[in-house]
């Protein structure tokens, strides 16, 4: 159904009028998110309090129209993304730090708080909020939660599942429920498990409870050099299977330290084939007995220089490389595609073999910076839209990568989420019963249907035809 | 692992019960059992994942990673399909994170008869709903566990329980950069400390606790969650009961169960367990009258 002028009277009567808005820009600025798919909102509300979103559930529901939550819409896959006119019912407003236990180390906080904002209040009390996707700057807590983000750190201490204790939620069909607890346990199904990543498609969160992370003692952070990517790949392998778990292990290849030596000037070794950041984090003892051990292990791979980070200047300076990799390659082409496959650590020669071959037969670049330690790629395919018949190029070989990586064992996404980007991929991993399971999950929430629908899931016509991506799901 | 013959044991209709090595309470009384395939399919020491039929004892599991330097975190005992299906957290959970997230893919026999995967492969994957958390802790009401691929971690350079007496667990707790364990029975404090064994002395010494043969023996009254800031008063609370608790977490081992009292949240969620009981299993066969939570 449409919004109705009838909606929108009965939003602006409960909510407000400021807290409702029909404008074409607003429209326009919440009809997507940073997946650069586009679609259509119908309304964009403003909720300050859980109560009106639940008054805004109630509203879309009633009224049968579809409605999605967004925070700061930051996602990458179209998770946020309105379809068909939806409601969009933005969370920043609610962003309170509700409570602080540094005792116990956890916190509530609403939806709308800022990742990185979250961690700066709590770091006084030498806490962390230990998820720290890219976009940790601007993206919600909310966000995270919907999407189970996860980011460079989070090898060591998993995504924000492994983060969220509680969650308070309003289900589609206006019941408030909390699910999971302070203690992190639970008795009965663990529905905070559930729905943490369920991508806005199981009611929305007003609550979290959010686990705080002890901030290391000490922390080392190196930089090693290969020839080849390979021998990159198999020292991460390597440190595994010798029993160590950095807190962190990014890798990026020459194309990628190119591009971001020319923009932040850190000395970076720019005729290595690929480099390697390991950090290390934790007691004195353990950690330097680790960086001997990584180190080792690096030069039997092959490394040809080793830089450790002399100090907290060095190691942010490394760390700004990585992190602003994204906005270095503008320097190169006006447009980017960023995927986000998972493969099994050992593959990772095998499939970023496969990834360059790929880009090469279509004539594409690629720059490859990644979560390497989680096996979690993301080939960056950099290109110019307006050269003719590239889009095409680009959406074909996006394709021949996601499919390799399943191939080798791996999975369509291991931070981004489905949405609708991957929506009419899951097939590649999932069997028609596989699909009805999730479905059932999601149906046990949502009984009206109208919670963010048409993302994740691939509609039942559609689950045999895994080539269909949604229309302009390639920048 | 072909699960062609258990998913045809388990059938289509009628009630049907999974058990294991009955030591987490076994099957349910007068329902036909079946039992989940068992054996170690791979272990993959540079990926530290495992996969198993869910009917390998867990201590096989372990001598197995062992011989690779790693460990898992189910507790001891029984098969891993048990330890998941229960979803029990072992005393170390402070340092190895909740039972939960350990499963990372299964593939269960489903209330239809059909086999079904949920999750991947990988560690880190964000592919889909995640009904591998369903599964935990589900005692089998929702479907039959048959292969599992589950995370397993290093085992540690040095390992090492301590204890002191103290009437408040909270400067112990304080004091510890990520404990592996902590437990207090209002009295006394053990913590469980692991890495270097410089670091484990070094931090051990500055909590002021002294070497010990190893954690208190739990009370096996009850098993009850509370807020972790209710720990401190527990020796009031819990009415004279003896009592262990997993500072940090907020388990309580009593020794008896009636010792303290349960509170619900206002916010119950009970209505939305009993349609993911309805959806998984709408006629009730699955390891039929188990009531979970």
């Amino acid at each position: 159904m449409a919004v109705t002028g009838r909606l929108l009277d009965e939003l602006r009567q409960t909510l407000g009028p400021d807290l409702v808005h029909t404008g074409t820009i607003e429209l326009g600025l919440y009809g997507r998110d940073a997946s650069n798919i586009t679609g259509s909102a119908g309304v964009v509300c403003f909720p300050t309090s859980r109560e009106q979103v639940r008054v805004a559930i109630g509203a879309a529901v009633r009224h049968g129209v579809p409605f999605v939550a967004r925070g700061a819409g930051t996602g990458l896959a179209g998770g946020a993304t309105p379809v068909d006119d939806a409601m969009v019912i933005v969370l920043t407003k609610m962003n309170r730090v509700l409570s602080i236990d540094t005792v116990n180390r956890f916190a509530w906080v609403e939806p709308g708080v800022l990742n990185l904002d979250l961690t700066r209040l709590v770091t006084p009390h030498g806490l962390h909020f230990a998820p720290d996707p890219s976009s940790q700057q601007s993206c919600t807590i909310g966000g995270n939660v919907a999407n189970n983000s996860g980011g460079p750190h989070c090898l060591a201490d998993g995504v924000t599942s492994a983060h969220v204790l509680a969650v308070e939620v309003v289900l589609p069909d206006g019941d408030i429920v909390m699910l999971g607890s302070e203690s992190g346990e639970v008795d009965g199904y663990d529905l905070r498990g559930a729905f943490v990543g369920s991508e806005g498609m199981c009611g929305i969160a007003t609550r979290i409870c959010v686990r705080l992370t002890q901030n290391p003692p000490a922390v080392r952070t190196m930089l090693f050099d290969y020839d080849t990517v390979d021998a990159g790949a198999q020292t991460v392998s390597a440190i595994i299977a010798a029993g160590m778990v950095p807190a962190a292990l990014e890798m990026m290849d020459q194309l990628c330290v190119k591009a971001v030596e020319a923009y932040i000037h850190a000395g970076l070794p720019v005729d290595a084939a690929a480099v390697l950041l390991v950090e290390v984090a934790g007691l004195p003892h353990g950690l330097e007995h680790d960086v001997q051990r990584i180190v080792a292990i690096a030069k039997d791979h092959g490394c040809r220089t080793v830089r450790i980070a002399q100090d907290e200047a060095e190691r942010a300076l490394l760390w700004k490389g990585r992190k602003t990799a994204f906005g270095a390659i503008a320097r190169i082409k006006p447009n980017y595609y960023l995927h986000d496959t998972v493969v099994p650590r050992r593959h990772l020669p095998d499939v970023l073999r496969q990834v360059y071959e790929i880009a090469d037969r279509y004539g594409i670049l690629v720059m490859n910076v990644f979560h390497a330690g989680d096996g979690n790629l993301h080939p960056l395919l950099v290109f110019d839209k307006r050269e003719p018949g590239m889009m095409e190029k680009v959406h074909a070989a996006g394709d021949e990568i996601v499919r390799v990586s399943v191939a080798a064992g791996g999975v369509l996404s291991g931070e981004h989420g489905i949405g609708l980007e991957k929506r009419d991929l899951m097939p590649l991993m999932f069997a028609p019963a596989d699909l009805a399971a999730q479905a059932a999950l999601r149906a046990a929430f949502d009984t009206t249907g109208l919670a963010n629908p048409t993302k994740v899931l691939p509609s039942p016509a559609s689950c045999g035809d895994s080539h269909q991506i949604v229309e302009g799901a390639w920048i | 692992m072909d699960l062609t013959t258990f998913a045809a044991e388990v059938g289509r209709d009628s009630p049907v019960c999974v058990i294991g090595l009955s030591t987490r309470g076994g099957g349910v009384p007068e329902v036909r059992w079946v039992k989940a395939p068992s054996g170690i399919e791979w272990i993959q020491a540079d990926e530290m994942t495992a996969c198993c039929g869910a009917g390998t004892a867990v201590d096989e599991l372990s001598d197995a990673l062992r011989a690779v330097g790693q460990r898992t975190v189910l507790p001891d005992g029984g098969t891993v399909g048990g330890a998941l299906a229960t979803g029990h957290s072992g005393i170390r959970r402070l340092g190895d994170g909740p039972l939960r997230d350990v499963l990372l893919q299964a593939i269960y026999v489903a209330a239809t008869g059909e086999v079904v995967k949920a999750g991947g492969p990988t560690v880190k994957n964000v592919s889909g709903f995640d009904v591998c958390r369903l599964l935990v802790g589900s005692l089998g009401t929702l479907g039959f566990l048959g292969e599992v691929i589950v995370r397993t971690r290093p085992l540690a350079q040095h390992s090492e329980w301590f204890a002191a007496e103290a009437n408040d667990p909270g400067p112990v707790f304080a004091a510890l950069y990520r404990p592996v364990s902590v437990l207090w029975d209002g009295s006394t404090v053990w913590a469980l400390l692991e890495g270097h064994p410089d670091d484990v002395a070094e931090q051990a010494s500055a909590a002021g606790l002294f070497g010990a043969t190893g954690p208190p023996p739990m009370p096996g009254g009850a098993r009850r969650l509370i807020a972790p800031s209710a720990i401190a008063s527990l020796p009031e609370s819990s009415r004279g009961a003896a009592f262990v608790a997993e500072v940090g977490i907020g388990v309580v081992h009593l020794a008896e169960s009636a010792a303290l009292p349960t509170s619900r949240s206002p916010m119950s969620s009970a209505h939305v367990q009993n349609r993911i009981k309805a959806q998984f299993d709408p006629t009730g066969r699955l390891n039929p009258g188990v009531v979970v939570g």
